[in-house]
C-alpha cells in the first residue's frame, strides 16, 4: 500500500446522500478479474449518457477534475454492496479522499484498506468545504495532524488510529495479522 | 462474587471468537466459515500468490458460482466471455489451493447465502463471512454473519482471521402476529422504511419478539438478509426449535452424539435477560400491509394502498432533492396511488426471496391464472436443489402454464450481472433487495416486494395488492 502523509489537491463535490456502490460502479463493470482499470467506469450512468457520451453537467465532466483528488459527498457515503470495486474504480480515476457528512460500513473499511483515506465531516464544516471547492480552492489533507484546511476550511477530523498508521506507514494489515500466527495456531486448538 | 455482565447474543458470539484483542487496534476475529463466489475473488487469490502464501484452512472455505451465471441453461458460454473467464478463474483458484467448489453443474450450486443454509453450514454461534454483502443472511440460524470486500477476503483465506472493531448492538422487536397475504418481506422493508438506509450503520441488529417467533426459517433468512439495507453490519436471530428443525439431517449438519453436543452448545446462544442494547425499535408485526419501494433506495418504501409521497412535505433540503430526483428516475408523480402502476417485468429470485416457501407463496397466486399480456415474468430458485424441490412439488408447471419464465437457479436479475436485466425504462416489481439506479439494468425502474406482491403483479400487470388474489 502507497504511504499517505499529506495531499494537497482541489476538490470536486458530489453532494448527494446515500450514493451507493452500484452508482459508484455498475455491476456490469465487475465482470473483471482486475484491480485495476476501473476509473474508466466510475459513475458511469451519472457520466455518460446512454451511448457512451459525457454528460457535460455532471461535476466529474468538467474541465479540470483530473486534478482534484478529492471529492466531497453527502450522508452515508458508499452504502450498498460490499463490492471493493467502487474503491479501486475511485483510485483509478485519481480520487484519494473522500470527505462526507458519514460513510457506510463497509466501503470505509475497503477504503482503509486500499490507501483511500474516509473523512467525516460535521454539517458545518461539510458546507464550507463544499463551498470551497466550488471556489476552486485547494485542499490540504494532512494525515499525520489529522486536520483538513482551504480556504475558509480549518478543521480536525476523526479516523480509527490503527487504520492512521497502517496508512502513514504504507503497512497493509495483513502483515499485522500474519505477525500473532501463534496466537491463531493456539486459539484453533481449543476452538472446535 | 463478582457479578457476569449480561450479555448480548452478538457479545457472546463475538466474546468467543476473538484470538487477540489489543488496545488501539481492532480485534483479531477467527472465521469458522468462508463462503466465496466469482466476481469479489479473483483479485484475492492474485494477492494470496503474488505474496507466495497459501489457503490457512481450506477446509473452512466454500465456492460457488452465482452471480455471473446464465439461468436459460447450465453453459457458463451463455451468459458471456467474461463469465467463462471468471468460472474459469474460480475454478482454477479452488483447484490450486484446495477449496470446495459447488460449480457448474453441480447439483447444490446455487445463490452463495442460499446454499450454505441449505447444506447444513451455516449453524448457530459460528462466524460467517463472504465477500459479499448479503452475508448477513446467515445470521438467522444465529450466526455473526457480514460481508467484507475483496482484501478481506484475502486475509481470510491467508489467516483464517479478520481484523474487525466491535459494533454496538441494536435490538428489533417485531411484536405480534401477521395477518394474511403480508410477509417477513414486508416486516423487513417496513423497519428499513422506519429507520432509514443508514439507520443501522455501526450496529448489529438482533431481531426478536413473536413476530420473529412464528416465522419459518425462509421467513427469517429474508428478513436478515436485509439488515444490510438499514446500513447494519449484521443480523442475528436466537436459534430455537424452528431452527433445529430446518438444521437436522442436512448434508453438513451435525448427526447423532455430535448433535446432541452441538445442541448444548446452541442452547446458550441467546442474549441474557437484561442484557443492553445500545438501541431498540418495536414493530406492530400484527398492523403491517404488504410493502412496496416507489424509490431508489430501500427505505424509500411504503404500504401498498398509499400514494407516492411529495417530496414538498420533506423539511430537510438534501432529503428533497434526492426524493425528487428518486421519482424522476421511478418515472413516478407525487400523490399518484402506488396500487395500478404499470409494471413490465416480475422478478421472483434471489438471497432475499428464491427459497422453496417463496416460490410456493408465488405459485399459489399464479395457480389457474395467466401472466398478463405484456409482462415478462422471471422465476429463478436459488439454488439447483430448490428447483430440483419445486419441481418434485410441481411447483414449476404452475408457473409456466401461467406463462411464466422457468430459470436455472442463480443471481439472475437482481444484479443483471449475467443478461438478465431490464431495458432502460421498464418498471419491475421485484423480490430482490435493492432498487438503486440501474441496479437491474441501466435506467431500470425496480420496485421492491414480496413474492406474493410479486406474483400479483404478473397477473395483474400492475402493482397489485396481493390479498385481492389469495384464496379466503
Ligand atoms: S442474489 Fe443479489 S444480493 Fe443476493 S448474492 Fe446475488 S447479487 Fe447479491
Amino acid at each position: 500500500m502507497k504511504k499517505f502523509e499529506i495531499l494537497v489537491s482541489p476538490a470536486s463535490c458530489l453532494d448527494r446522500d446515500d450514493i451507493d456502490t452500484d452508482q459508484i460502479i455498475p455491476a456490469r463493470f465487475l465482470r473483471t478479474t482486475e484491480r485495476t482499470g476501473l476509473g474508466k467506469n466510475l459513475f458511469e450512468d451519472w457520466r455518460f449518457d446512454g451511448s457512451g457520451n459525457p454528460k457535460p453537467d455532471f461535476v466529474l465532466n468538467r474541465p479540470g477534475t483530473a486534478d482534484a483528488h478529492v471529492l466531497i459527498g453527502g450522508r452515508n457515503f458508499g452504502c450498498g454492496s460490499s463490492r471493493e470495486h467502487a474503491v479501486w474504480s475511485l483510485m483509478d480515476f485519481g480520487v484519494w479522499v473522500v470527505i462526507a457528512r458519514s460513510f457506510a460500513d463497509i466501503f470505509k473499511k475497503n477504503s482503509l484498506r486500499n490507501g483511500l483515506l474516509p473523512i467525516p465531516v460535521d454539517a458545518a464544516n461539510h458546507a464550507a468545504c463544499l463551498e470551497a471547492a466550488e471556489a476552486g480552492a485547494r485542499f490540504r489533507i494532512d494525515l499525520q495532524a489529522q486536520t483538513v484546511t482551504a480556504a475558509g476550511v480549518s478543521f480536525g477530523f476523526d479516523v480509527d488510529p490503527f487504520a492512521r498508521t497502517c496508512l502513514l506507514d504504507g503497512v497493509d494489515d495483513l502483515e499485522y495479522i500474519l505477525k500473532h500466527d501463534d496466537r491463531i495456531a493456539e486459539f484453533e486448538k481449543q476452538h472446535s | 462474587m463478582a457479578t457476569v455482565k449480561p450479555r448480548t447474543l452478538y457479545d457472546k458470539i463475538w466474546d468467543s471468537h476473538v484470538v487477540v484483542e489489543a488496545s488501539g487496534t481492532p480485534s483479531i476475529l477467527y472465521i469458522d466459515l468462508h463462503l466465496i463466489h466469482e466476481v469479489t475473488t479473483p483479485q484475492a487469490f492474485t494477492g494470496l500468490r503474488k505474496r507466495g502464501i497459501g489457503v490457512r484452512r481450506p477446509g473452512r472455505t466454500v465456492a460457488t458460482a452465482d452471480h455471473v451465471t446464465p439461468t436459460i441453461s447450465r453453459n457458463v458460454a451463455d451468459a458471456g466471455p467474461m463469465a467463462v473467464q471468471q468460472i474459469g478463474q474460480l475454478e482454477t483458484n479452488c483447484k490450486e489451493f484446495g477449496i470446495r467448489l459447488y460449480g457448474m453443474g453441480h447439483e447444490r450450486r446455487g445463490i452463495v447465502h442460499v446454499i450454505g443454509p441449505a447444506l447444513g453450514l451455516t449453524q448457530p454461534g459460528l462466524t460467517i463471512v463472504c465477500g459479499d454483502s448479503h452475508t448477513s443472511t446467515h445470521g438467522a440460524f444465529g450466526a455473526l454473519a457480514f460481508g467484507i470486500g475483496t482484501t478481506e477476503v484475502e486475509h481470510v483465506l491467508a489467516t483464517q482471521c479478520l481484523l474487525e472493531h466491535k459494533s454496538l448492538n441494536f435490538g428489533v422487536d417485531f411484536d405480534g402476529n401477521l395477518r394474511p397475504g403480508v410477509t417477513a418481506k414486508d416486516m423487513i422493508l417496513k423497519l428499513i422504511s422506519e429507520i432509514g438506509v443508514a439507520g443501522g450503520t455501526g450496529h448489529v441488529f438482533e431481531f426478536m419478539g413473536t413476530g420473529i417467533d412464528a416465522l419459518d426459517m425462509d421467513g427469517r433468512m429474508t428478513i436478515c438478509n436485509m439488515s444490510i439495507e438499514a446500513g447494519a453490519r449484521a443480523g442475528l436471530i436466537a436459534p430455537d426449535d424452528t431452527t433445529y428443525g430446518y438444521m437436522s439431517g442436512r448434508d453438513f449438519a451435525p448427526s447423532g452424539a455430535d448433535w446432541d453436543a452441538a445442541m448444548e452448545r446452541w442452547s446458550a446462544l441467546h442474549s441474557d435477560p437484561d442484557a443492553n442494547y445500545d438501541r431498540t425499535v418495536t414493530i406492530d408485526t400484527g398492523s403491517l400491509q404488504p410493502m412496496i419501494s416507489f424509490g431508489t433506495n430501500p427505505a424509500m418504501c411504503a404500504e401498498i394502498g398509499t400514494r407516492v409521497p411529495d417530496p414538498e412535505g420533506i423539511s430537510d433540503p438534501a432529503e428533497r432533492a434526492q426524493m425528487v430526483a428518486a421519482l424522476k428516475y421511478m418515472g413516478l408523480t407525487p400523490g399518484e396511488r402506488l396500487l395500478d402502476q404499470q409494471v413490465d417485468v416480475v422478478f421472483i429470485g434471489s438471497c432475499t426471496n428464491s427459497r422453496i416457501t417463496d416460490l410456493r407463496a408465488a405459485a399459489s397466486i399464479f395457480r389457474d391464472r395467466k401472466v398478463r399480456d405484456g409482462v415478462r415474468a422471471l422465476i429463478v430458485p436459488g439454488s439447483q436443489q430448490i428447483r430440483a424441490q419445486a419441481e418434485s412439488e410441481g411447483l414449476h408447471k404452475v408457473f409456466t402454464d401461467a406463462g411464466a419464465q422457468w430459470r436455472e437457479s442463480g443471481c439472475s436479475m437482481c444484479i443483471g450481472m449475467n443478461g438478465d436485466r431490464l431495458d432502460p425504462g421498464q418498471r419491475s416489481v421485484s423480490t430482490s433487495n435493492r432498487n438503486f439506479e440501474g441496479r437491474q439494468g441501466q435506467n431500470g425502474r425496480t420496485m421492491l416486494a414480496s413474492p406474493l406482491t410479486a406474483a400479483a403483479a404478473a397477473i395483474t400487470g400492475k402493482v397489485s395488492d396481493p390479498r385481492t388474489l389469495l384464496e379466503n
